[in-house]
């Protein structure tokens, strides 16, 4: 829980200076990798050369970078899943490269692409596998199960006996994070863990970590190829080139802001506008406030409710607030009581969520809304594509340079340009017109 | 009437095999069961064998081809002839029959054994060792209850062989149904020779049937459903 009665508690750091949430929990440890050097045997130049790097405990970092950077053998050498060919690696300061690395593994998480569950385990066993090793007894075991899958969303009724392979992909993975944090690790290492699942799951499983991260405040270190998933992320992003070669360091704003190298700047991409889309979270957007009903409830009383609140729509939540529907005043008048009829395609994102996220879940469901959820998935309130825009209308106001002269502005003559032709590939060009 | 024995196949003839059934029915009950328990357990230390040979191998790819060739190819030394060497150093009776049988188990079981293991996914495997189990533990918790299926097939072509491979121990003085059936071709002819001949070739089929079907239902209990 990270309210602020429990939030005095938490170890001051000095990571506390650089981020803005400052009442943070902090379970994690920090990370120190002391000229790291990774070489193979049969090839010229090392994997990593000489890597330097400094992650704060409670942070989450973001390793990007093109294939073959080195990204994922660095992430493996932090559990010695890869053992490192010279340096030395601290997790809260203990020197891990002498460890056992088995016992080393059991205290960190790890979690893999579609969650590398064991098929022919349940659920259950999957996430109990550490503990089983570490030899908590049964009841104990069962309890941290159930508190994990409720953690990642999963109703431990339905999903604690489940197969693996009668669940989605979403829901594997969802596992996949349960297990990694069954010994309670302060450290946890993800490769791609998001990369076999669809846009909007990503989405979904990109902001439930998020709020786990919140809740527990682990340390997180989660390789991707995705820079918009290392910026929503990251509290931190590391670029690697060939070799693992250090590009830039830095929170997400300063790598859009400034980019580094030119290798950055290419990485980044003609996307880095868009990609400011993706560091405006859903919480710095000005929420409008719902009319919510209870399942069950006589529709009358809510509907005057409603009205009373200058609204024609309202929201129908569950027992825990979550939203199931969004129907209109005259769709609530056709049923004596509120429905408990689910909506397939409500579209929903979290506070935590990304304007890119919103956006993308409008389009999907082709509405002109989102319904925005806490970390619990309560529902909180409605984005409307009216106030992103107007968002995005004031970042392209802080983008646009002073030194743009304005139709206004513009004196005749003083620069005379050819307008640019804007036109796709395959339609036929004017023959006058430059190719 | 000489050739009633064998060269009239008709009703009577299933009538004197019958009484013959029924004259001899503790020795052959005797004799059933010592050819279930030979091939029972012959097949048990093969397939324990072939497991760790397979558990051995499989992580070396070459190693691994090595073995199953080898497997393959000593599938086709002759039964007999292995049987003949063993008698040099262990004599007739039991020891030679059991090594023979026992090395001729391990030999399909080698192949499921090595292609199970070696084609659990790599994924579930990294994330075993991801989150710390010790190698033997993933060896024993996760790689072979995955391979199991493959290798449990493998052990039912090795049953089926092993059963009917088992009458020629009959040759070394070994246990077992052989022995009526090496009997009866050799007094072929002669009182009851169809007959004995006939029944131990019957019962060696029924022992195979119930094997296989005892193996299909330890597949259905022991295979998770999560991998059908």
């Amino acid at each position: 829980m990270t309210d602020s009665t429990t939030a005095p508690t938490s170890k001051t750091t000095t990571a506390q200076a650089s981020s803005q949430r400052s009442d943070r929990v902090v379970t994690g440890e920090s990370i120190r990798l002391d000229g790291v050097v990774k070489r193979y045997r049969g090839q010229p130049k090392p994997a990593v050369a000489k890597l330097d790097l400094e992650i704060e405990a409670g942070d989450i970092v973001a390793f990007v970078g093109p294939s073959g950077c080195g990204k994922t053998t660095t992430l493996k050498m932090i559990n010695r899943l890869i053992e490192p060919t010279e340096g030395r690696i601290y997790i809260g300061g203990r020197d891990v490269t002498e460890e056992n690395p088995d016992r080393l593994r059991q205290s960190i998480g790890y979690v893999i692409q579609s969650g590398g569950l064991f098929p022919h385990w349940s659920v259950r066993k999957n996430i109990g596998a550490v503990p089983r090793m570490l030899k908590w007894d049964k009841k104990r075991i069962d309890q941290r199960t159930e508190y994990l899958l409720d953690l990642v969303g999963l109703d431990p009724a339905v999903f604690a006996d489940r197969l693996p392979k009668d669940m989605s992909g979403g829901q594997q993975q969802r596992v996949g994070v349960a297990r990694a944090l069954a010994a309670d690790p302060p450290v946890l290492l993800m490769d791609e863990p998001f990369g076999a699942v669809d846009p909007i799951t990503r989405a979904r499983l990109q902001d439930k970590l998020i709020a786990i991260q919140q809740e527990l405040g682990k340390t997180i270190v989660i390789v991707t190829h995705d820079f918009e998933e290392a910026t929503k992320l990251g509290d931190k992003v590391l670029i690697l080139s060939e070799g693992g070669h250090v590009e830039q360091y830095a929170p997400p704003e300063e790598i859009l802001a400034n980019p580094a190298t030119p290798f950055v700047e290419e990485f980044v991409g003609s996307g880095a506008t868009l990609a400011h889309l993706t560091l405006t979270r859903v919480r710095d957007v000005e929420i409008k406030p719902v009319v919510t009903a209870r399942v069950g409830e006589a529709s009358g009383s809510v509907i005057a409710r409603t009205k009373a609140a200058g609204e024609d729509w309202l929201v129908v939540v569950d027992a825990h607030g979550r939203p199931r529907s969004w129907p209109t005043i005259d769709e609530v008048s056709t049923k004596p009581e509120v429905s408990d009829y689910l909506d397939p395609r409500l579209p929903v994102v979290a506070q935590s969520s990304t304007l890119n996220d919103a956006l993308d879940s409008m389009l999907a469901t082709s509405q002109g809304g989102v319904l925005v959820t806490d970390g619990h998935g309560a529902v909180v309130g409605a984005l409307t594509i009216a106030s992103v825009m107007e968002k995005i209308r004031g970042q392209l106001a802080d983008v646009r340079d002073d030194d743009t002269v304005g139709y206004v502005e513009h004196t005749e003559g003083t620069a005379p340009v050819e307008t640019p032709v804007v036109a796709a590939d395959d339609e036929p060009a004017d023959e006058t017109g430059p190719r | 009437m000489r050739n009633v024995g064998y060269a009239t196949w008709g009703w009577e003839t299933i009538v004197q095999l019958w009484d013959y059934i029924g004259n001899n029915a503790r020795s052959l009950t005797f004799l059933t069961y010592q050819h279930a328990s030979l091939s029972f357990q012959t097949v048990l230390v093969g397939t324990l064998a072939a497991i760790v040979i397979a558990a051995l191998v499989y992580r070396l790819p070459l190693v691994s081809a090595l073995t199953l060739t080898s497997s393959r190819v000593a599938l086709t030394i002759p039964s007999l002839a292995l049987l003949a060497l063993l008698i040099v150093p262990f004599g007739l009776g039991v020891t030679p029959s059991f090594l023979m049988l026992a090395f001729f188990a391990m030999l399909p079981v080698i192949g499921n054994a090595v292609v199970g293991l070696r084609s659990v996914p790599p994924a579930v495997v990294e994330s075993a060792r991801g989150i710390g189990l010790p190698r033997w533990r993933i060896l024993l918790t996760v790689e072979l209850p995955i391979a199991w299926p493959v290798i449990l097939t493998g052990i039912r072509v090795s049953t089926q062989m092993i059963v009917g491979v088992a009458a020629i121990v009959a040759y070394v003085l070994g246990p077992g149904l052989g022995s009526l059936i090496f009997n009866g071709l050799a007094r072929l002819g002669g009182a009851n020779a169809l007959e004995s001949a006939l029944t131990g070739t019957i019962l060696i089929v029924i022992i195979a049937l119930v094997f296989d079907a005892l193996l299909v239902l330890l597949g259905r209990l022991t295979i998770s459903k999560g991998l059908s």
